[in-house]
């Protein structure tokens, strides 16, 4: 059941065509965007709906209900004047593991800027913003001459494509912090502010950028909305199972033969996915450790549990992790796990804002007991310590960084505490041995 | 109005209201650090955290939750004492265990709430942060490393004060709160983050190591720096005064105090009048007091005699003065140092009658001639809570920073016969428009062609809520000055009718902006605290006592009367200022009619009734018509904002600060 070549959204994600607009058109993108647009706002939020698109951000909401959020009337500000709505898109892929949106923008720029357009015009926004991962450079500047052919091509900016619509789309490069992909941090980063998140509520449809209503969407979730709009729902729903529709870009990194970012169906098995993209696992399916299915902030899944795992949202969460990005790490047994995820740990410790209380001190408490335990110069009760230390960071925080924070380590602990004991006993064992 | 359930008791909470302020309806405490009712809500410290129903399966944050209809609140269950005990142990991992050297020691929020919330021991074991300490001024004094990062300094030097000068710099566990580059923090209510800091990062430079907080002796007193008359706490130890702090009252100063209100207690103990001086041979030497009103008495004065009131005394001090001209058959009374001769005859003219909380529904306010953030910093709170409603400003007089913004309109005072239209426009539209004289703008007809615009404008109106309106408003500077206008301290051509009367004896009651070579035939008695220029220039000087130093009566620029304790005993032979002129009056061999502190505080008040009830005196809201034309150019009569009184002019942290912070001299820090 694999996915056929005529069913791929994302034609040109290795870059053997150009990514320009008469190489973009050529693939079928900005093929007749008006008719698209002309079915009216309600008509595509319905058919996105109907697709049954999950945000291919990380948190699998659902994408057509999203859009619905946004106020069909404008709320007015204190003139008394109507406010303008607004589309971000989060193009700041800074989650270990994830590299999708990097294809998508270098390779095949037209389907984001359609996708916005069509989008904006979804939920009555004024304007995109796409904001850019700042290391993101070449990608930042093919982005920023697609955008630049559509504006002269007439598919931007007044009468959009010629649907009546006035539409703009604005790329902001971001500085390099893993929080401005948080949609209200982005909000934040976007006003000029220091990138930290915002409490909740209100949410961004009601207040958002510069207190505007405002949806944060995933390049992904964007892109593909115009190819789901011209093919229809019913052939996006045709993949993958029940609740979890849709083909998806997935990103295999690690101990696989041949690492690689492709689109699949969802909900394909994991050993199927391997073996079908990636050759197989370095040294054999005997060989293989753990996997972590979604990016740095999930947790990891032990080799016994992963085979037949489906590759969605709800098979992940089955097995005690989550899709998130679909950003797969894969680990052979010649992984040291543990310093593996304390790096993970460091991370975070590195990437937190310091605004709320848990996540500041909780994430270098947990990364230098994480250090410790790596060298095994820990007690054996430390491990219970810091699984409730993890706990107490879970669910503490503002915004999810906390949570992202805790999950590998509670990942780790849960699958994985026999090998921290080892340490543990053969660090003491050492001890003792040199002390006589 | 939504119904919840705290606890299993069932409330209404007015529309709007948090889960938290739902839970403190009910009666529970509710642990926070990052919350504060008067700025924005942050949400950061997580301590307040709630389990709420409905909603997701983990605790709330419950200052940032809007309570809503049929929530189940939960502030006993087994998820908040965990969450509180979790985030109580991350907020003490990194923070110094020293207590016991720590000035926020037993006033410390994160003391009483690690011993009400917190587990017993600890867990970690890893090394502590350590964060350098940041310059930020003469008066703030910051420990970094204790900080807990709840950014309430932040928010209100952004939001309260109007200016951005403390910020967080870096992210994660590397956050630091600092001012930009360490410069000091140059607003003038800066201090007050000292009392918003729940634990002791920022605590109070000239204060530090001086005292716990319950050694200290705590009374209730009224602010003399301004005529704002904020609401102040005196904290003493023995004959000395180690610090004011803030009272709430909203009406008056919310919960901030100017840092010159706070800092100038160091005064107090410098430059004191401690015995009675008599000048012989040119050089005051000191006397007896006996010698001293042995005198006065020997001129012989009759009703040849005059009195000054100086700008910090308090009514009961006035009345005495009057009450001893009188039975000499004098009432030459002026209060209005420096020459001023507005019109005093409707009191509703020359006071604030919008009140501070009033101001700050204004929707067009124009300021005639005052720099409102040396003159008056709280008003200048209320002036920019007022712009940030959409209230349009508009300044006659040179330019200086506000910090809401507002068009000058240029520094002379005939612009008042001839408003830009952007200004009229302005005031026709508006609803509740309102005019602020200041002191620069008494002078040159600017009252009279203020009050012409109140008739112009409307200002005096009936509101579409049924309250009376008055938006006509004088900001005074001194804390005597409405007291004093209400017991009759003004002459009609000012202190030049003083100096007219020549009179054989002039009583200076703490007097020291007052010119007195025109008073160069008179013998000056200085009465008052401080060895300034009223002493300077005095013939005799009799110590009398500062305002913590007795009880008394203010009445601020709003025509606010209010009472303050006595803190201390004033030093040395100094007595209070009503016994000093009882006995003045028994040395002329006059009657006063009163030997008690609480007879003359009954005559003062028999004689002006609204003095004895506290709160705002009624003056009618009929203002005279005014006219006339205002002009030439203004400039402001506080030159230093840190040195416009005896007490401040004697503190070496005013003098520092006027040198530092004004006059952008350096000072080394004490190499260790």
């Amino acid at each position: 059941m694999a996915l056929a070549d005529k069913d791929r959204i994302f034609t040109n994600v290795y870059g053997y065509q150009p990514w320009n607009l008469a190489a973009a058109r050529a693939r079928g993108d900005w093929d007749n965007t008006r008719d698209i647009l002309a079915r009216g706002r309600d008509a595509i939020i319905e058919e996105i709906k109907a697709s049954g698109l999950r945000g291919r951000g990380g948190a699998g909401f659902p994408t057509g209900m999203k859009w619905s959020f946004m106020p069909k009337q404008a709320p007015l500000d204190q003139a008394g004047n109507p406010k303008p709505s607004f589309l971000v898109i989060n193009a700041d892929e800074s989650e270990p593991g994830s590299c999708k949106d990097r294809e998508i923008i270098r390779h095949d720029p037209h389907k984001l800027v359609e996708g916005a357009l069509v989008a904006g015009f979804a939920m009555g926004a004024r304007a995109a913003y796409i904001y850019i991962r700042g290391e993101y450079i070449r990608e930042a500047e093919t982005l920023f001459a697609a955008v630049q052919e559509a504006y002269d091509a007439g598919l931007l900016g007044r009468n959009a494509a010629g649907s009546g619509y006035d539409f703009d789309v604005f790329v902001h490069r971001g500085a390099g912090a893993y929080i401005c992909g948080e949609e209200t941090a982005m909000i934040e980063s976007l006003e000029g502010k220091k990138g930290q998140p915002r409490l909740k509520p209100p949410f961004p449809a009601g207040a958002g950028l510069y207190g505007c209503p405002t949806t944060v969407n995933n390049v992904e979730s964007i892109a593909v909305a115009p190819t789901i709009m011209r093919r229809g729902a019913s052939w996006f729903a045709s993949f993958g199972a029940e609740n979890n529709k849709g083909t998806k870009l997935f990103q295999i990194s690690g101990h696989v033969e041949k690492p690689c970012v492709v689109e699949e169906e969802m909900s394909i098995p994991f050993k199927e996915l391997i073996e079908r993209h990636c050759g197989g696992i370095r040294g054999g399916w005997d060989n293989l450790l753990a996997v972590i299915p979604g990016g740095s902030s999930v947790p990891l899944v032990p080799a016994s549990q992963v085979m037949d795992m489906p590759m969605d949202f709800d098979g992940c969460k089955k097995v005690g992790s989550g899709l998130g990005t679909a950003a797969v790490i894969v680990m052979d047994k010649s992984t040291d796990i543990v310093r593996a995820i304390s790096r993970l740990s460091a991370f975070y410790k590195h990437e937190s804002c310091g605004q709320c209380t848990p996540c500041r001190e909780g994430t270098g408490w947990m990364w230098r007991v994480m250090e410790r335990l790596r060298t095994g110069d820990a007690h054996v009760d430390e491990i219970d310590m810091l699984q409730q230390v993890t706990k107490q960071v879970e669910g503490h925080t503002i915004c999810a960084l906390g949570d992202a924070a805790a999950w590998p380590i509670q990942g780790l602990i849960r699958h994985f505490r026999p090998e921290l004991e080892r340490r543990i006993a053969e660090r003491h064992g050492d001890v003792r041995e040199a002390a006589e | 109005m939504p119904k919840v359930t705290v606890d299993g008791q069932e409330l209404e909470v007015p529309a709007g209201a948090t889960v938290l302020q739902a839970c403190e309806l009910a009666g529970k405490e509710i642990p926070r650090f990052c919350y504060h009712e008067r700025l924005s809500i942050a949400g950061n410290c997580r301590m307040c955290l709630v389990e709420v129903k409905p909603g997701p399966p983990k605790p709330q944050a419950s200052c940032a939750l809007p309570a809503a209809e049929g929530q189940e609140i939960r502030t006993d269950s087994e998820m908040v004492k965990k969450a509180r005990e979790g985030v109580m142990e991350f907020l003490l991992i990194n923070h110094p265990l020293d207590c016991p050297i720590c000035d926020q020691g037993g006033e410390c929020d994160l003391q009483d709430q690690a011993m009400a919330y917190g587990r017993g021991g600890s867990r970690y074991h890893e090394n502590k942060r350590a964060v350098t300490e940041k310059y930020m001024g003469p008066l703030i004094k910051t420990v970094m490393t204790r900080c807990i990062h709840c950014t309430r300094c932040v928010r209100f030097s952004e939001e309260i004060a109007g200016v951005d000068e403390i910020g967080a710099l870096y992210r994660g566990e590397n956050m630091q709160i600092s001012t930009y580059l360490e410069h000091a923090a140059r607003h003038e209510m800066s201090a007050n983050v000292i009392d918003l800091c729940p634990v002791g990062a920022l605590t109070s430079r000239p204060y530090a190591f001086e005292a716990r907080p319950w050694e200290l002796k705590k009374t209730l007193g009224i602010d003399v720096s301004d005529a704002c008359g904020a609401n102040i706490r005196i904290d003493s130890r023995g004959r000395e005064v180690l610090r004011v702090l803030p009272r709430v009252n909203d009406d008056v100063n919310e919960e901030w105090i100017s840092d010159k209100a706070r800092y100038m207690v160091d005064g107090l103990t410098r430059r004191r009048l401690d015995k009675p001086y008599l000048r012989r041979d040119g050089k005051l030497v000191p006397v007896s007091w006996t010698e001293a009103f042995g005198a006065i008495a020997s001129l012989n004065p009759g009703s040849r005699i005059a009195a000054v009131a100086g700008d910090l005394v308090d009514c009961e001090t006035m009345f005495a003065a009057k009450a001893l001209l009188g039975a000499l058959g004098s009432s030459l009374l002026e209060g209005r140092q420096t020459g001023m001769d507005y019109d005093t005859s409707s009191l509703a003219a020359v006071n604030f009658n919008t009140t501070f909380a009033g101001i700050e529904t204004a929707d067009a306010i124009l300021i005639v001639g005052s720099m409102v953030r040396w003159e008056a910093p709280l008003v200048n709170v209320r002036l920019r809570k007022a712009v940030k409603r959409g209230a349009k400003v508009f300044l006659v007089g040179p330019e200086w920073e506000t910090t809401f913004g507002g068009v000058f309109l240029g520094e002379d005072l005939s612009v008042l016969g001839n408003l830009p239209e952007a200004v009229t426009q302005a005031f026709g539209d508006a609803r509740r428009p309102a005019v602020i004289v200041g002191g620069a703008g008494l002078g040159r007809g600017g009252l009279d062609a203020s009050l012409a615009l109140a008739g112009r404008f409307n200002l005096v109106r009936d509101l579409e809520d049924c309250t009376k309106w008055n938006g006509f408003n004088v900001l005074h500077m001194a804390a005597a000055r409405m007291g004093g206008l209400m017991l009759g301290f003004a002459q009609k051509g000012g202190i030049a009718d003083l100096v007219a009367a020549k009179p054989k004896v002039l009583i200076a009651l703490g007097a020291d902006e007052v010119d007195y070579a025109r008073f160069a035939d008179s013998m000056i008695v200085y009465v008052g605290h401080h060895g300034d220029k009223g002493a300077h220039a005095a013939d005799v000087v009799l110590p009398a006592a500062a305002y913590t130093e007795k009880a008394g009566t203010y009445v601020n620029t709003e025509g606010r009367v209010q009472m303050a304790d006595k803190a201390v005993f004033a030093p040395g032979d100094a007595r209070e200022d009503w016994s000093i002129l009882r006995a003045m009056a028994d040395a002329f061999g006059v009657s006063v009619g009163f030997d008690s502190f609480e007879e003359l505080r009954a005559a003062m008040i028999s004689q002006v009734p609204a003095l004895g009830i506290e709160g705002l005196a009624d003056y009618g809201s009929d203002l005279p018509a005014g006219g006339g034309s205002a002009a030439g150019g203004i400039a402001y009569p506080v030159k230093d904002f840190y040195m416009t009184n005896p007490i401040a002019r004697a503190s070496a942290v005013m003098q520092r600060c006027s040198a530092e912070l004004l006059h952008g001299e350096d000072f080394a820090e004490a190499a260790e």
